[in-house]
């Protein structure tokens, strides 16, 4: 006997891994902002001490 | 100057290029999965979990296994940008095994009536999935580059004992899990064409894991970059 809920549960099995992506790509790209947001910083406090 | 803005532009080409065979492989193995296969006969749709979930595992040891090359090399030569790549490496790794329990744990579900069972392989594998948040929450807690590197790597290399544990866990003892069901492991537990889509998918995500390895390391080099310009600030 299958369960009902079985097509349900194969789409959050689904659904799981894609989010679990995206929330990585996601944190990614916001890291990806801060570093080159304190790079430009660093550089401009480097030229000032200069 | 130039040649720093040829290599990233290599490196984007790349990785253009990675996100198109990725996304060709998912389109085609997904409709072959959604739309030609039949739903298993004792499981009914649920199985088709199966092709992220083993796919998933496959690249996350692959890419743990790859950490622990990096990190033999980095503790051979002492070159911290082999570090970089085994701390890259592994974050990608873990993501693709957090697939692998949330996914697991859906499937036990609906196939088990649980959510977790503290067998062999469960719990193998989620030590494995600890090893590695361990691995990725000391990076953060060393400031000095060469104490973290050399930390980091031994914690890589002994974590890959945990993977050969969590490997064969499910011959050595009998478990909640279901035995092998590869043809490469003696299972052929699978109908004629069901297996295919595992490999391909396996494929596909690697593509994809290359793709978020390459942004992270590039991500470890401007880390590297801001420590060294901040020293040198200090130096002045």
């Amino acid at each position: 006997m299958i369960d009902a809920r079985n097509f349900t549960y194969m789409f959050y099995g689904f659904a799981a891994a894609f989010v679990i992506l995206v929330v990585y790509v996601v944190s990614l790209a916001l890291r990806e902002r801060k570093l080159i947001h304190e790079i430009d910083r660093v550089r401009r406090m480097v030229e000032r001490e200069k | 100057m130039s040649n720093g803005v040829t290599q990233s532009n290599t490196r984007d080409r790349a990785l253009f290029a990675l996100a198109a065979v990725c996304a060709v492989l998912l389109c085609v193995d997904f409709y072959k999965i959604f739309l030609i296969l039949p739903d298993e006969a004792n499981q009914g749709a649920i199985y088709r979990i199966v092709y992220v979930h083993v796919p998933s595992i496959f690249t996350g040891f692959t890419g743990f296994f790859v950490a622990l090359a990096a990190s033999a090399a980095y503790l051979a030569t002492g070159k911290l940008k082999y570090d970089a790549f085994a701390a890259a490496v592994t974050e990608v790794s873990l993501a693709f095994a957090t697939i692998v329990l949330a996914t697991g744990m859906i499937w036990g579900r609906i196939i088990w009536g649980i959510w977790w069972a503290w067998d062999a392989r469960l719990t193998t594998m989620l030590v494995c999935w600890l090893i590695y948040a361990g691995y990725l929450m000391l990076r953060r807690a060393i400031d000095e580059p060469t104490q973290r590197a050399r930390l980091s790597a031994v914690v890589s290399i002994f974590g890959c004992v945990d993977i050969l544990i969590v490997w064969k866990s499910i011959e050595w003892w009998r478990t909640q899990h279901p035995a092998p069901v590869l043809s490469v492991r003696d299972g052929g537990g699978m109908g004629p064409g069901m297996e295919a889509p595992i490999y391909w998918n396996w494929l596909a995500f690697m593509c994809l894991a290359a793709i978020l390895v390459m942004v992270r390391t590039r991500q470890e080099q401007r880390s590297r970059e801001i420590d060294s310009l901040r020293r040198m600030a200090h130096s002045y």
